[in-house]
């Protein structure tokens, strides 16, 4: 190849797929990257066993009622630690909300009292949120025993402490000037929030709340791998027994669930607005 | 309120009412004074977390390990994405198309943690299977993503080359990769920042990582051991979360 027609960005490019290589090359060894063991006679012969029994589904009848029930599970546990979650996010929203806060509209004896309040309720939400469900799940699981009500409660603290947050910011996001006007005539907290936020913030607060439900669907199918309940509990039976069959029927009905899921919630949401 | 209003309010109550009366949860039981000093007491034992220089040693690789699978699992993801992306963005014909879109939305639509379960039966407990798991999930999603910018690229630099001699693989390498590049960049550090908190908590199916650290600490009553892997994926998750901001404020414009 003459001089003239040699690529011009083929020295960078070189350069910078060679650093990624570099960077890449002691993460192969830490995660213990070994594609020849997949290959390994033993563990194909599993695994190949294993997703040849995919195929055909097991669909008789007493599976089939077996994976009703732990979907109606999984949406009761979904539902009830939503209404949990929300439950949870209520009052510490009110307590966290800016545009609700006397204390702020003037220099009054509340306002050291209104941050020794705000700080911790603020911490609360934030530590709720921050460990992720499946931790959670895994904690529950173990202060109140295997079942459903260990997901429900890692529902209601993770989406507590989110709705909480979201709650507080959608409520300092609108039209504040009503709330205001009712709070500097003298009006409470609750009057200010019920006259002056509620009716404006209302289609907004539904419709994330909604939303929630539909990720808490998804939720707790995972939540039940770590023995919260549900569908996530009976799939990780089948994987156990290696009983592939039963595995692609909990698969499909989960895939056809998060469609549910999701079609209601447009739903919902489309009716509240 | 309109009428709608409150048929949805009523609905929605009964809804909660019937979940909890199917699931026979009685949260006055979970409120008792006994099961609430119950789980105080193992609340309570979590404290002081174990800050011994031995275990934070162990914290320290698993959370290398943690960011390891991420990084790995996303590179492959980005590379398995772009090679199912270029069917998908309809450069082989249609049937070739729908069959690589329907691959993609099979392989996003199974949640990691789903496919993590089913890599540990296939590569046995450890990173590897925790690696191998968001690599499927993220290829779906990265692979979907880079499609929809293929697509969205002007064809002209590409046809140019294409019609002044220039080989199908040399017009896309020099016609079109130069100018989607920025996107795909961005979509793939997007996924990682994901896959790093993911990948936290993965391994409580057995699939390595700090995750696989808390699952066994637990198992075995160790909860002091338990409370700084939590506080290691907090911190993590909030390392993330700044850098994250930081870099989108800094380039954003």
């Amino acid at each position: 190849m003459s001089s003239a027609i040699r690529d011009p960005a083929a020295g960078p490019r070189l350069l910078f797929t060679l650093c990624v290589v570099v960077l890449a090359w002691p993460g192969f060894t830490l995660t213990e990257f070994d594609p020849v063991a997949l290959f390994d006679p033993r563990s194909r012969d599993t695994m190949g066993k294993f997703v040849a029994s995919f195929f055909p589904m097991e669909t008789s009848a007493e599976f089939l009622r077996l994976v009703a029930r732990s979907t109606l599970e999984t949406l009761a546990i979904a539902t009830a630690g939503t209404a949990l979650a929300v439950a949870i996010a209520c009052p510490l929203a009110l307590v966290v909300t800016r545009s609700l806060s006397v204390s702020r509209i003037g220099p009054g004896p509340g306002l050291a009292l209104g941050r020794a309040v705000r700080v911790p309720a603020r911490f609360i939400l934030m530590f709720f949120r921050s460990i992720p469900e499946i931790v959670w799940a895994l904690l529950f699981v173990r202060a109140v025993g295997l079942g459903p009500a260990a997901g429900v409660l890692a529902i209601g603290v993770t989406y507590g402490g989110m709705l909480g947050k979201v709650y507080s910011e959608i409520l300092e996001s609108n039209d504040t000037r009503a709330a205001t006007a009712l709070l500097e005539a003298g009006g409470g907290r609750i009057a200010a929030f019920l006259y002056g936020l509620w009716p404006v913030a209302l289609p907004e607060l539904v419709s994330y709340s909604v939303y929630r439900w539909e990720c808490a669907v998804r939720a707790s199918v995972i939540m039940g791998f770590v023995g919260a309940g549900g569908l996530g509990l009976q799939m990780e039976l089948s994987m156990r027994m290696l009983n592939g069959g039963e595995v692609s029927t909990i698969l499909i009905v989960f895939l056809l669930l998060v469609a549910l899921a999701d079609a209601i919630s447009a739903l919902l949401r489309r009716i509240t607005a | 309120m309109r009428t709608a209003h409150w048929l949805v309010a009523a609905a929605l109550a009964g809804v909660v009412w019937a979940s909890f009366g199917f699931l026979a949860l009685d949260l006055g039981r979970v409120f008792t004074a006994e099961a609430l000093a119950q789980m105080g007491n193992y609340a309570a034992s979590f404290f002081p977390p174990d800050l011994s220089a031995d275990h934070l040693a162990r914290i320290a690789r698993g959370t290398l390990e943690t960011i390891a699978i991420s990084a790995i699992s996303t590179l492959l993801a980005a590379i398995l994405g772009l090679l199912l992306a270029l069917p998908a963005a309809g450069r082989f014909g249609p049937a070739a198309r729908a069959l690589a879109r329907l691959a993609l939305n099979f392989l996003r639509s199974i949640p990691e943690l789903v496919w993590a379960a089913l890599m540990v039966i296939a590569a046995g407990l450890g990173p590897f299977a925790g690696t191998l798991a968001l690599t499927w999930h993220t290829a779906g999603v990265i692979g979907r993503l880079f499609a929809e910018t293929l697509e969205n690229t002007p064809p002209d630099p590409a046809r140019a080359l294409r019609l002044s001699g220039g080989r199908a693989a040399v017009a896309f390498l020099y016609g079109t990769l130069p100018s989607v590049m920025p996107q795909l960049v961005a979509y793939t550090l997007y996924r990682w920042e994901i896959n790093i908190r993911m990948a936290a908590i993965l391994g409580v199916v057995g699939a390595g990582g700090l995750g696989q650290m808390l699952y066994v600490s637990l198992s075995l009553f160790q909860q002091q051991q338990a409370a700084t892997v939590i506080l290691a994926m907090l911190v993590i998750v909030t390392l993330v979360d700044a850098a994250s901001s930081w870099l989108r404020q800094r380039f954003a414009s």
